[in-house]
Order: structure tokens, then C-alpha cells, then sequence
């Protein structure tokens, strides 16, 4: 499996990712920088980061989905090439419109860093299918602005179409309904606030996160 | 030419900061601020022959998140 990782100023989970991908699929993703205006052909899958690009200045991810690369990246999201977005990576992806809704500062005001609970709350898309329908996974989530928006219509529609991937255990930053995790129609994108790169080995204290990228191996490859 | 833009969340949206800055203001002893909203302002310096809707473009492409906030332009 081909991957891309975009890497943008602020951005320090793209090493993170980039390691997991590695070992799930042996193949080193390629390091495309914001500025770039392509991304390499025949990618089987692009990874947008965590991190803080651009510092978080105007909205947290909103320079980013503005930037050179990511024009790249939404009409490859929109042929079918599979994307995911982690933490940062969401709240851009939520900028460029691809997922709907917004990513708030978290309802405590605080910066939530630890381990939480999620609920696998559809396996039936290529990035969950390495779960249990309705099993409960433990990844860590570590974010000042996770705290997901949309209006009671959009939610119910999302719910109706089963885009929610991943719902928290327990509220962790107020977002609407739980959500954790969401899908665009197609099911080729996906945005989280947890990050699943940071569990890949039992040295992390789970693995839990790396069954996402084994799915997504055998879902795509 | 100078323009003042506006951002403020929509109504319906929650604001934790702006409950912060209310608990805050209650703190201090000032009593009676029923609610605070916090927003953004932007100061721009444009050319003369910027047209009102390339002004409205900036602020639906990048300037606020029309899911979450409205804007509002004034000329100066």
C-alpha cells in the first residue's frame, strides 16, 4: 500500500503516523510538504497529521486547508482515494468541507491529554473494519479544540447514514452526541480526534489503534 | 480603503469561552452580565478597487467558518 503524509508547519504527529503506517504495511509513506502543489501518483491512501499547523492561528486547521497541497488532496478525496485525518488532521478536514460540522475549543476549556474509552460505532467502512461492531477500544486523545459541532439536522442525518465511526465512552470534550470520529458519504474519508498511530505496539500500552491501519491494509491492498 | 470584519459564533452555538469570561467578569464583582459571546475582529487595508464581493469571498472563504459564525463587513 502507497501512502502520502502531509506534513505542515506545526504539524508533529506526521513522524508518528508515518512509523505506523510503515510497519503495518512495510512501505514508507512519502513526506509531502504543504507547499507542494502535487502528490505523488497512485497513492492508496493519504494521512493528515496531528499537530498544530500554522499554530492554530485563525481557526485550528484553517490555513492549512487553504494551502497549496491540500487542493491536492480534496480532488483526491473526491475521486475515492482513501484519507484520514488525525486530531489536527480532522479539524482540517472539517475546514476544506470535506466532513461536515466544526471542531470547537473543548467544552472545559482545558487541554484533555490521556487515554479514553471509544465505542466502535459502524466497522462497516474501510477504516473500521478491523472491529467489532459496537466493541470498545482504548486510544489516547490529546486536544485543546475536539469538540464536535453541527446543528441537530446534520446530526441526525449523519447518525441515519451510520457515519459516526467512533463515539467516546464517556464525555471527554463535549462534543455533540460523542462523536469521536466521522465518515463523508462515500466512507473514503475519515476524521478522528483520537490518535490511533499512538498505539501500535504493546510498548505503547495497546495496540488498539494499530488494528485501524491493519484493516485499512486489507480493506485497500 | 479600510474595512473592519466582524466574526461572532451564531446563535446556537456554544460558547465556553465567553461563559469563562462571564464567570470571570462575575468574579470581579460585577454583577448582571446575563451572557458573554466571545468573536474576532479583523482590520483590513484594501485597494480602493476591491468590489464588495471579493470582500464577501474572503470572509466566506477563510475569514469565519459560516458553520459556526457569521460576519459582518464595515467600511471605515
Amino acid at each position: 500500500m502507497k501512502s502520502a503524509v502531509i506534513v505542515f508547519p506545526g504539524s508533529n504527529c506526521d513522524r508518528d503516523i508515518a512509523t505506523a503506517l510503515e510497519d503495518v504495511t512495510g512501505t514508507k509513506p512519502q513526506m509531502v510538504w504543504h507547499g507542494d502543489s502535487d502528490l505523488p501518483g497512485d497513492v492508496d491512501l493519504i494521512a493528515v497529521p496531528g499537530g498544530f499547523s500554522y499554530g492554530d492561528y485563525l481557526r485550528c486547521g484553517a490555513i492549512a486547508a487553504r494551502s497549496p497541497v491540500v487542493r491536492s488532496v480534496i480532488e483526491a478525496a473526491e475521486k475515492g482515494v482513501p484519507v484520514i485525518g488525525v486530531c489536527n488532521g480532522f479539524q482540517i478536514l472539517t475546514e476544506t468541507g470535506l466532513l461536515p460540522g466544526a471542531l470547537m475549543r473543548n467544552a472545559g476549556l482545558d487541554f484533555v491529554c490521556r487515554d479514553v474509552a471509544l465505542t466502535v460505532d459502524n466497522n462497516q467502512s474501510i477504516f473500521t473494519s478491523g472491529y467489532r461492531s459496537g466493541e470498545s477500544i482504548t486510544v489516547p486523545v490529546a486536544h485543546h479544540d475536539g469538540n464536535y459541532f453541527a446543528d441537530a439536522e446534520t446530526l441526525d442525518r449523519l447518525e441515519g447514514e451510520g457515519r459516526v465511526a467512533f463515539r467516546y465512552g464517556e464525555s471527554v470534550n463535549g462534543s455533540a452526541r460523542n462523536i469521536a470520529g466521522l465518515l463523508n458519504k462515500s466512507g473514503n474519508v475519515l476524521g478522528m480526534m483520537p490518535h490511533p498511530e499512538r498505539r501500535i505496539e504493546a510498548a505503547h500500552g495497546g495496540t488498539d489503534g494499530r488494528r485501524l491501519f491493519e484493516g485499512l491494509l486489507r480493506a485497500v491492498a | 480603503m479600510k474595512l473592519r470584519i466582524i466574526v461572532t459564533l451564531k446563535n446556537g452555538v456554544l460558547d465556553p469561552q465567553g461563559k469563562a469570561i462571564q464567570h470571570a467578569l462575575s468574579g470581579l464583582g460585577f454583577d448582571g452580565v446575563d451572557d458573554v459571546r466571545a468573536g474576532k475582529l479583523f482590520e483590513l487595508d484594501v485597494a480602493d478597487t476591491t468590489s464588495d464581493a471579493a470582500v464577501d469571498e474572503m470572509c466566506r472563504k477563510l475569514l469565519a467558518n459560516t458553520v459556526i459564525e457569521n460576519y459582518r463587513i464595515e467600511r471605515l
